[in-house]
């Protein structure tokens, strides 16, 4: 009985050993950068810095070649060590990333570690390409980028300014467990359903914050917007709605729900102007729009 | 085969004389201390494990020339900075875990009181997600060496309260039945948990980030200055329960026959209760709540030392430290580079561990 328990133990250490033993090797070469934050990890392809990317977190999922590198697990629990066994020397990340600790572990190993700008607003995506250009010392590809950036984003604004209606939008980050999570003030929801001439029907709120069926109701949205993997397990957008008891809001009884890539959506990167511009369209159908 | 514990009901003294341990203690200790050793070895084992392997591949060699000081910054970083804090914190949380379980276990005269099932392990949460949260402007009053300080003393203070509500219940009853015990459990857990959701719906952005890594738990967040807080605070507790292994044993008679024998009763319980509470209020400080440890490593020591405090007190403590380690060690090799909380591990062993000593139990009693 005994020997079996300690035979036990010491075969499940034998077992992490020969786990080790089947570890990969690895080629060090250099330029080999870890970006954490899909936001980022958008801007160093754009900038043709993909090749030197190694690997990325659970939130870079655009583009495609960013969401098939190898992921360090998510944002906000990256291990030190995991990080340093993929012999960067450059490691990008969002002011999310974390915990602090572990930056600090990776930038003991010598590894250079460097935080991006901080903020959740159109105004901060030229930051974020300066930062990225001088990080990857694509200081040219940068400011064109950026330029072309703000361009697009002048010229989406300039369509929406004939706009003079707001309609009320509720969103909605998650539908868990029939308690829908709304996204108040001072949120990336917030900030883009202003970009879109709409009024954040959540206003009364900071930060993301979740509500009944019934202070939904209160709340009188006209348009209930979703980022996509909200409705992961729901047949339809309607199904989903009306399952989280929504379907009395003036949005679910007229069926105005809209969903969009949460990414796109929320992430304030280079495709934020396009997300603008879609989620006007959906917010004002009725409306000419010209020069989107 | 003999039952795997002491009995769960356990309200009568009378119950408990025939797995006394002075008898079969005293015939098997020159077997029970090789068991120790051999633990102590295990632990050793997983100790180095935990220092030579990981996610990075590094020779013995290299492992060895960073440990004295003589390798390459990488390799010294890697072992010095984030391997060997973490060895010594899982170490000193899974000792602590353990013998706060077998005490509260001890006292209570009931094999379910592990601190995470009792709500122990949830009061500590509790008190260190109050700091995380409000703690802000109190930590800008202290003075900066005693700020480091904070978290892990709200979670003693959260994990004492808890414990003393437990206790209080223990001693109107004299014993505690099972069913009692974990139905306090469950109402402490369902509290801590809807104040610790509170917190979170009043914490802000930046707190939130805090709470996210530290709720999932895992020892990845140990630096020397964590680690080292918590492993003195674990270390004094783990003294103070280890010097209460006499007592302990004297309370499985009862606690009446316990006084008439000269013990002073209340006084070893509050020392138990001070001293559990302090080893896994530190311990979730740091971690997050891990469960399952307090649970299973005393029981596996039962199995291989018996019921006498005196050696049991030391192989929980032993096999604690080597559960976490091992736990610890199998999250960080399984999925490289990222890393899945330990808490899982833990829960993964722990969760059919319970179900187990339930169905041996429900078996006995038919």
């Amino acid at each position: 009985m005994l020997t079996r328990r300690q035979t036990l133990l010491l075969a499940a250490a034998c077992g992490a050993v020969a786990g080790l033993a089947a570890a990969r090797a690895h080629a060090a070469a250099p330029g080999r950068v870890l970006v954490l934050g899909g936001d980022l990890a958008e801007i160093a392809f754009a900038l043709g810095a993909g090749s030197t990317v190694i690997a990325t977190d659970d939130t870079a999922l655009w583009p495609p070649e960013a969401a098939a590198l190898p992921k360090v697990g998510y944002l906000r629990r990256i291990s030190a060590e995991g990080v340093l066994s993929l012999l960067p020397d450059l490691v990008l990340a969002n002011p999310g990333a974390g915990p602090r600790t572990a930056l600090d572990q990776i930038a003991a190993a010598g590894v250079r570690v460097e935080t991006g700008p901080e903020g959740e607003s159109a105004d901060i995506v030229p930051a974020k390409i300066a930062f990225m250009g001088r990080a990857l010392d694509r200081a040219a590809a940068a400011e064109t980028c950026a330029a072309r950036f703000e361009a697009e984003m002048a010229r989406t604004e300039a369509a929406l300014a004939p706009l003079d209606s707001r309609p009320r939008v509720l969103f909605l980050i998650s539908l868990a467990g029939g308690t829908p999570i709304a996204a108040g003030t001072g949120t990336a929801a917030d900030a883009m359903i202003g970009l879109a001439h709409g009024t954040n029907a959540a206003a009364a709120f900071a930060g993301y914050k979740p509500v009944s069926a019934e202070a939904a109701i209160g709340l009188a949205p006209d348009v209930l917007l979703l980022p996509d993997h909200a409705l992961e397990g729901y047949e339809s957008p309607e199904t989903a709605v009306r399952a989280a008891g929504l379907g009395a809001t003036p949005a679910g009884r007229e069926g105005r729900v809209v969903v969009m890539d949460g990414l796109r959506l929320l992430g304030f990167g280079l495709r934020t102007p396009q997300a603008v511009a879609e989620l006007a369209r959906a917010l004002h159908p009725d409306a000419a729009l010209e020069g989107l | 085969m003999p039952a795997p514990s002491t009995p769960m009901r356990l309200s009568k003294g009378s119950e408990m004389d025939a797995s006394l341990p002075a008898v079969p203690a005293r015939r098997g200790w020159p077997r029970a201390s090789w068991i120790l050793l051999a633990f102590a070895a295990a632990t050793l084992l997983l100790a180095l494990a935990g220092l030579a392997l990981g996610p990075v591949r590094l020779g013995p060699g290299e492992v060895l020339s960073a440990l004295a000081g003589q390798g390459d910054p990488r390799a010294e970083a890697i072992v010095g900075g984030i391997r060997a804090p973490r060895v010594a914190l899982a170490a000193a949380v899974g000792a602590g875990l353990a013998l706060s379980g077998t005490a509260l276990q001890g006292v209570l005269r009931n094999p379910l009181a592990d601190p995470g099932l009792i709500g122990v392990t949830a009061g500590g949460a509790l008190g260190a997600v109050g700091a995380i949260v409000l703690g802000g402007t109190l930590a800008a009053t202290l003075p900066a060496p005693l700020r480091p300080w904070l978290l892990p003393i709200a979670a003693f203070l959260g994990a004492g309260a808890a414990t003393a509500f437990v206790f209080s219940l223990a001693r109107r009853g004299g014993g505690i039945h099972a069913a009692t015990l974990i139905l306090a459990g469950v109402a402490v857990n369902a509290i801590a948990g809807a104040v610790i959701g509170l917190m979170i719906y009043a914490s802000t952005d930046t707190q939130l980030r805090d709470l996210t890594f530290w709720t999932m738990g895992g020892l990845g967040g140990a630096n020397w200055q964590v680690a080292g807080i918590a492993t003195a605070c674990i270390a004094v507790a783990l003294v103070g329960l280890i010097r209460l292994a006499r007592a302990l044993d004297l309370l499985q008679l009862g606690e009446r026959a316990a006084w008439t024998s000269g013990l002073e009763v209340e006084r070893v319980k509050r020392a138990a209760g001070l001293w559990s509470a302090l080893a896994v209020g530190a311990g979730t400080a740091v971690a997050g709540p891990i469960g399952f440890i307090g649970l299973v490593a005393p029981h596996l020591a039962r199995l291989c030392v018996g019921h006498g405090h005196r050696l049991l007190a030391p192989a929980a403590a032993l096999l604690g430290a080597a559960l976490l380690l091992a736990a610890d060690l199998a999250v960080r090799l399984v999925v490289p580079p990222a890393e899945p909380p330990v808490g899982l591990a833990t829960a993964l062993i722990g969760g059919p561990f319970f179900l187990w000593l339930l169905l041996a139990r429900i078996r006995r009693d038919a």
